[in-house]
């Protein structure tokens, strides 16, 4: 035993055993976190179960299961359920039921005990609906203007259905398209009129000048009123033409209910569909998940603006923190005299990585947003005032206080980087005749690169994943507009985005549909981590390419 | 002693130009029979230099004069003061914050240690090689040419003319002109030490400072960089500091003996080594002590 611990096999075993564990504990978060995500997006089968009560009553109910619990039964007696004295287990189902818009709430659990056997009958549909989530049912009918046009016992039913879902959804992409394009367009124009006139009268101009400004504000503006006015007949057109068709279905309940097309997104019947169906199905929604936006309070949809906010923040961010962070650095290894002060204000730097980030939150919060930003309101955005401009939370603050916040990790390691680099080189340089900035700017901050780089991977990974302070600088539930598109000035520094971290937060614990939203909690994470890791490994891959430039300068 | 007693590269290498069965021997096969100081032009010379470390005092009243076009070694034990006084020639002791000086370096009766001398100008003038081979992170033609575009220099025809005449200089050439772009930590140690020479000479200095430049190398690249030497003295004039007292009597005309910070002995090679006028002198150069 001695002898065995003599050899340095326990510390061999304690360190593994270390390593291991946290190998697991990784990849075990990473793994529940993708099965709970990404299963939600299977379309699973759709049961038809029949209930026999405790009194005998019988109850039809179509839906999909969610999960599956045993309880006590004293816990079901205590959530209203009828149990027997003799039942000391019983195994509850959380099952999908849909149809909120009918009974007001589309997750419910059911006791096995009073289930009868179930069944998958080929007949059920899910509709996939913009409001009210999910609808479970029968088909009966396809109608067109109230008449029925086929109904399923037709051979062409299904691809008629289709048909009249594609109409409508090329319908609603040209809705969509008017809406945010050409009426946003004209919205921003005449915005931008009245900010003009509201110019006008803050800063006089000569009579002839004014009357002048005043007539083209005029012309401009009945311009596109006109304009306007053309689309929305087109509009209202098309608003008139989405109404056209309806499906009629019948609840589990035996009630009959008519769908306008207009809220349709997709209709399947996932109990008749090949596991290939299912895939395609499958890559289909996730896409969805990606690139659509969030709707009925980011419980359904997409998170794609929590994605684009989440990058262009974080590319705003190393835009702003690698400059800073890397003359910072150069000045306090390179310039600054080292003595005393500079090694306080290298130790001030360090201590600012450990700051809580709330703390940054509250001094962007007060500092950025309402300082800085109050004061560029009053100097460049007068004519918008009271509405504020920068003087209220959004891209930009939200950018720089993450920038703030990480700034010491990018010195940090760039004055790692700048100490590495051995002296002989410098030296060599030094002694071609190279001043001290020549030789620093074509020499040594050249080998540092791939320690910037570093700083510059840690501080994207803290800032992807930080929430806490852009809650207070820019971070909302909802934004209606992306940070980018295409109306000038492009790049709109000013507006509130949606971010990933957050999103987690608002879907997990602000929802009011728990259950509908537990899957895109998981599912958001899983986009998050990834979207840290795919930043990363671009930011690894640069700098890897670089080290390979440099190689073995650091020998 | 040391003479006959060669250094392996020696005696594992034919060497066609001249035997170095001795230093003394070596020296009957070039031009001149022998040398003498008061025949020399003098390039430095240095007065009463004292040299401080902040309260320690790493030079005691140095005197010499460095002859133009000759390659001049200095040798002592370590920490005898010998890389300290090379790197004075061209002020590379200014990056010290704590080093003092006190005292004239005069090159071409022009004291470099004076107000409205330009630290940049007098490094361009006086070259310098380190012990360590340090290529910067660029290619082989940037190293080469980093410091004419230091200068200004852009055209790329004169850049490429100063690039091959340089390598060519400093026996490269033939072994790089296929890859002028590739990276120079590409090369080996002795290519790299090559090409700092080559380095040095792009920009023409007067004066060429080689510290301990071999002690790093192989002996087939120390063989390569001496021969270097021996043509290079014929445009510049070489300091050379090293710690093999073979290498300073194959290469040098010129020897300082120095220790403990005082300059003991400076003479012709062959006197120096031969028949050294100081006991200490003799007692380093036999291998008493150092």
């Amino acid at each position: 035993m001695k002898q065995w611990f003599k050899s340095g096999s326990p510390w061999i075993w304690l360190n593994a055993g270390a390593v291991s564990l946290c190998m697991i504990m990784v990849v075990g978060l990473i793994g529940l976190i993708a099965i709970r995500g990404f299963g939600h997006f299977w379309p699973a089968d759709v049961a038809q179960i029949t209930m026999v009560g405790a009194d005998g009553q019988r109850r039809e109910l179509i839906g999909e299961l969610v999960r599956s619990q045993t309880v006590p039964a004293a816990v079901a007696r205590d959530s209203g359920e009828v149990v027997p004295e003799s039942e000391e287990l019983v195994v509850r189902h959380l099952i999908k039921v849909g149809n909120r818009d009918q009974t007001g709430q589309d997750f419910v659990w059911h006791l096995d005990l009073y289930m009868e056997p179930w069944q998958y009958p080929d007949n059920i549909f899910v509709v996939e609906r913009r409001e009210w989530g999910n609808f479970y049912g029968t088909p009966v009918a396809l109608l067109q203007d109230g008449n029925v046009v086929s109904t399923p016992s037709d051979d062409a039913f299904w691809s008629s259905l289709q048909a009249a879902i594609d109409r409508s959804l090329q319908i609603y992409d040209r809705i969509h398209e008017l809406e945010r394009g050409e009426i946003g367009r004209i919205n921003t124009a005449l915005e931008r009129l009245r900010l003009d006139e509201r110019t006008l009268e803050l800063n006089p101009l000569s009579p002839e000048m004014e009357a002048l400004e005043r007539a083209r504000i005029a012309t401009g503006r009945s311009q596109l009123e006109a304009e306007y006015a053309l689309l929305r007949q087109e509009l209202d057109a098309l608003y008139d033409s989405t109404e056209r068709d309806t499906l009629r279905m019948q609840t589990s309940q035996g009630n009959e209910v008519n769908i306008s097309f207009a809220h349709i997104m997709r209709v399947t019947a996932p109990n008749t569909m090949s596991v290939f169906q299912k895939s395609v199905q499958y890559v289909e929604r996730l896409w969805e998940f990606m690139t659509d936006e969030p709707r009925e309070a980011n419980t359904e949809g997409g998170i794609f603006p929590a994605i684009f906010g989440t990058v262009t923040m974080v590319m705003v961010m190393s835009i702003i923190v690698t400059p800073f962070g890397i003359l910072a650095a150069i000045y306090l290894r390179e310039y600054a005299k080292q003595g005393t002060m500079t090694r306080i204000i290298r130790i001030s730097v360090y201590n600012l990585a450990g700051v809580p980030s709330i703390v940054y939150g509250v001094f962007g919060l007060g500092f950025f947003v309402y300082f800085l930003g109050g004061n560029i309101d009053q100097l460049f955005y007068e004519a918008s005032l009271p509405a504020p401009t920068f003087g209220t939370p959004g891209l930009f603050w939200a950018s720089l206080t993450l920038a703030l916040l990480t700034l010491p990790i990018v010195i940090v390691s760039t004055e790692e980087g700048l100490s590495r680099i051995p002296s002989t080189i410098r030296q060599g340089s030094l002694a071609l005749g190279a001043t001290k900035s020549e030789t620093l700017w074509k020499v040594i901050v050249p080998l540092a690169t791939p320690a910037m780089m570093t700083g510059l991977i840690l501080a994207i990974a803290r800032a992807a994943g930080e929430v806490a302070p852009l809650m207070l600088v820019g971070v909302v539930k909802l934004a209606p507009t992306l940070p980018i598109d295409g109306t000038f000035p492009f790049i709109h520094l000013e507006r509130k985005i949606m971010h990933l971290g957050f999103h987690i937060y608002d879907v997990g614990f602000q929802s009011p549909n728990v259950e509908a939203a537990r899957p895109l909690v998981y599912a958001t994470a899983l986009i998050l981590v990834m979207l840290i890791v795919i930043l990363n490994l671009t930011a690894i891959s640069i700098r890897n390419h670089l080290r390979e430039r440099y190689r073995s300068a650091g020998d | 002693m040391t003479a006959e007693n060669p250094g392996t590269a020696d005696s594992s290498i034919n060497r066609t130009e001249r035997p170095t069965v001795s230093a003394a021997s070596a020296r009957s096969v070039t031009e001149r029979e022998s040398y003498a100081i008061e025949e020399e032009t003098p390039k430095i010379t240095v007065d009463n230099l004292n040299l401080y470390y902040g309260n320690d005092q790493a030079l005691h009243n140095i005197n010499l004069t460095i002859p133009e076009k000759r390659v001049t070694a200095f040798i002592g034990p370590s920490g005898c003061g010998k890389s300290t006084l090379l790197r004075c020639f061209n002020r590379m002791n200014d990056l010290v914050d704590i080093c003092r000086i006190e005292g004239e370096i005069r090159m071409d009766d022009k004291n470099i240690y004076d107000r409205d001398v330009d630290v940049a100008d007098l490094r361009r003038s006086v070259g310098m090689v380190f012990q360590k081979p340090n290529p910067f992170p660029k290619s082989i033609y940037e190293n080469v040419a980093y410091g004419l575009r230091l200068q200004g220099v852009k055209s790329r025809r004169v850049l490429d003319e100063v690039v091959e005449k340089s390598l060519r200089a400093a026996a490269l050439w033939d072994e790089v002109k296929d890859r002028l772009q590739d990276n120079a930590f590409g090369m080996s140690g002795g290519q790299q030490q090559r090409l700092v020479i080559a380095r040095a000479i792009a920009i023409e200095p007067e004066v060429i400072l080689l510290d301990e430049p071999a002690s790093a190398l192989d002996p087939i690249s120390t063989l390569k960089i001496e021969e270097l030497i021996n043509e290079l003295k014929h445009q510049y004039t070489i300091i050379i500091v090293t710690h093999n007292m073979q290498q300073a009597a194959r290469v040098s005309d010129y020897t300082a003996f120095m220790y403990m910070g005082k300059l003991i002995e400076f003479g012709d090679t062959d006197t120096l080594f031969t028949n050294p006028s100081k006991k200490q002198t003799e007692d380093y150069i036999t291998g008493r002590y150092g």
